[in-house]
């Protein structure tokens, strides 16, 4: 009993730790953004690797929801006789919540994983030891310009996949299942509001960016030096982003529609 | 800059002492590395060499004591001026620690880019000229996944130069090596330190090569320097803990067991709990 009870203690201690380290990391790396201005071709190169490369699992994922969207959201409203709503339905659940939140998901399993990987390993093979004692400081050289990669990519990507997730529930809505082309797009249009529903999809996307960024860098970085070190980093950035994703998207929605 | 130029020390360590968890790594130790020479520190597996180098760079933070690089306290300095130091060390890590995203050329120009103004032209002379000294003019374009391990760390060693440092550090740079990588490190290492007026630390545990090149060998054990010398002096050396390392006796202060229970009783109480 008391052995379980101190576990649990040591447990709840590391975990404030971890969370202290992961506080100080992440103010280095904010003050590492000023560095960026002068270095804007560190920022281009992770752009690609943890954006544009990000590019094809968002566009396949975004359709096959889309699409998804489109025929679940027929098969409700056409119980209604309210089929023609489907266009706001498909765009409303998408700006809102899928685009950011699977977007989010998808983007730690692909760029955030690859991110923990690469840092963990950079740290395993000495790669960072290395810099700091060629006077550079990994941590503006390294991560300042992984992590706004990642809060400049999200919404981008979630805006993508909302684009594409649009255009696959058009294609059944309207291709498939007869929706009105012209009351898809009008009802879409008259019903989806710029500031509530597409700019709070947007702020949702860059608060994801930046937070699965931020665990996938610390992970990495506080990784522990060895093969198996760095594939636990890997998987606890994934668990850990999915959790932070999902909480943070309730928290979000609560603050932004609550009162209406 | 220097407070002691005149002082033939580089590096002064002095009541050094350092702890990982419970264990303590070193329990108060004096060393001093002097200009221009190749000091060795030598030591069995799991003595805190590596960390010794980690400790003079000012990468990991001593529990007490003082450890000072040309007269300037390492470990009360700021942040910004333990980076302009660390620009006059040089470090080859045991792996290499090359970066692996870019070219044999753009790793040896890396601190010049870095932390120079200098022009392409005259970046891609000096890169040539410190490859050109490793032996490795001819791999520029290699990517570090396509050099072996002597390669690699020959390309670090190019890096490490890069910058004319005043101290490279060589963390078991023999480690893992052929005999003719060997033999070209070795010769490489006392080549650059006579060429250019470097001082050099070695750590190793590999005894003919660092007797070869060395003028000064200190031999740690246990968290205290057991031993120190000129190679003759080393090789003539009484102590014990010295002399089981020198000429790899397998039983000595260095117990050959692990620390365990009479083997009786442990094979009787094993078959037991089985």
């Amino acid at each position: 009993m008391l052995n379980s009870l101190a576990a649990l203690g040591r447990r709840g201690l590391n975990m404030i730790q971890s969370l202290g380290r992961a506080s100080l990391l992440l103010l280095n790396i904010l003050r590492g953004q000023a560095c960026l201005l002068s270095r804007p071709s560190l920022v281009v190169r992770q752009l690609y690797s943890v954006g544009v490369l990000s590019f094809l699992i968002i566009v396949i994922s975004g359709l096959f929801v889309g699409m998804v969207l489109g025929l679940q959201g027929y098969y409700i409203l056409s119980r209604f006789n309210a089929e023609e709503t489907l266009g706001v339905m498909v765009a409303a659940s998408l700006v809102r919540e899928l685009g950011p939140v699977v977007t989010a998901l998808l983007f730690a399993g692909r760029a955030g994983s690859a991110l923990t990987a690469e840092i963990g390993l950079m740290k395993a093979t000495e790669q960072l030891s290395g810099l700091e004692m060629m006077a550079v400081n990994p941590v503006k050289r390294v991560l300042a310009p992984r992590f706004l990669a990642g809060f400049l990519s999200m919404p981008m990507l979630a805006a993508l996949f909302s684009a594409v997730g649009v255009f696959g529930g058009s294609l059944v809505g309207v291709g498939l299942l007869g929706v009105d082309d012209g009351a898809f797009w009008a009802q879409m249009q008259a019903n989806i509001d710029w500031n509530k529903d597409v700019m709070n999809g947007v702020i949702k996307s860059l608060v994801f960016g930046a937070v699965v960024t931020w665990i996938a860098l610390f992970e990495g970085y506080d990784a522990i030096p060895t093969s198996e070190g760095v594939s636990r980093a890997t998987t606890r950035t994934v668990v850990y982003s999915a959790f932070a994703v999902l909480e943070l998207d309730f928290v979000l929605t609560a603050l932004m529609f609550g009162e209406t | 800059m220097s407070n002691n130029r005149d002082d033939n020390i580089l590096v002064r360590i002095r009541g050094l002492r350092f702890a990982r968890g419970e264990r303590m790594i070193f329990d108060g130790i004096d060393l001093d590395i002097e200009r221009d020479k190749v000091t060795a520190i030598m030591g069995p597996s799991g003595t805190g060499k590596t960390t010794l180098l980690k400790l003079i760079g000012g990468q990991l933070r001593p529990l007490s004591g003082s450890i000072e690089f040309d007269g300037e306290a390492i470990h009360s300095m700021s942040s910004s001026r333990l980076y302009a130091v660390r620009r006059r060390m040089g470090m080859l890590f045991q792996s290499g620690a090359l970066l692996t995203d870019i070219s044999v050329f753009e790793n040896v120009a890396y601190p010049l880019r870095e932390h120079t103004r200098l022009s392409e032209s005259l970046i891609q002379k000096l890169v040539l000229m410190k490859l050109e000294a490793v032996g490795l003019r001819g791999a520029r374009d290699l990517m570090p996944s396509e050099l072996s391990g002597g390669m690699a760390r020959r390309v670090a060693l190019a890096r490490a130069i890069a910058l004319d440092p005043d101290m490279i550090m060589y963390d078991e740079p023999f480690t893992g090596q052929d005999p003719i990588s060997k033999g070209v490190l070795v010769r490489l290492i006392r080549r650059l330190n006579d060429a250019a007026h470097l001082s050099s630390i070695i750590v190793s545990h590999d005894v003919q090569e660092t007797l070869e090149i060395s003028d000064m060998i200190h031999i740690i054990s246990h968290g205290q320097v057991v031993g120190s010398g000129t190679p003759e002096q080393v090789m003539a050396s009484d102590s014990e803990w010295v002399r089981q390392f020198i000429h790899g006796e397998d039983d000595g202060p260095v117990p050959f067991h692990f620390p365990a229970a009479d083997l009786q009783t442990d094979l009787i109480e094993g078959s037991a709990s089985c």
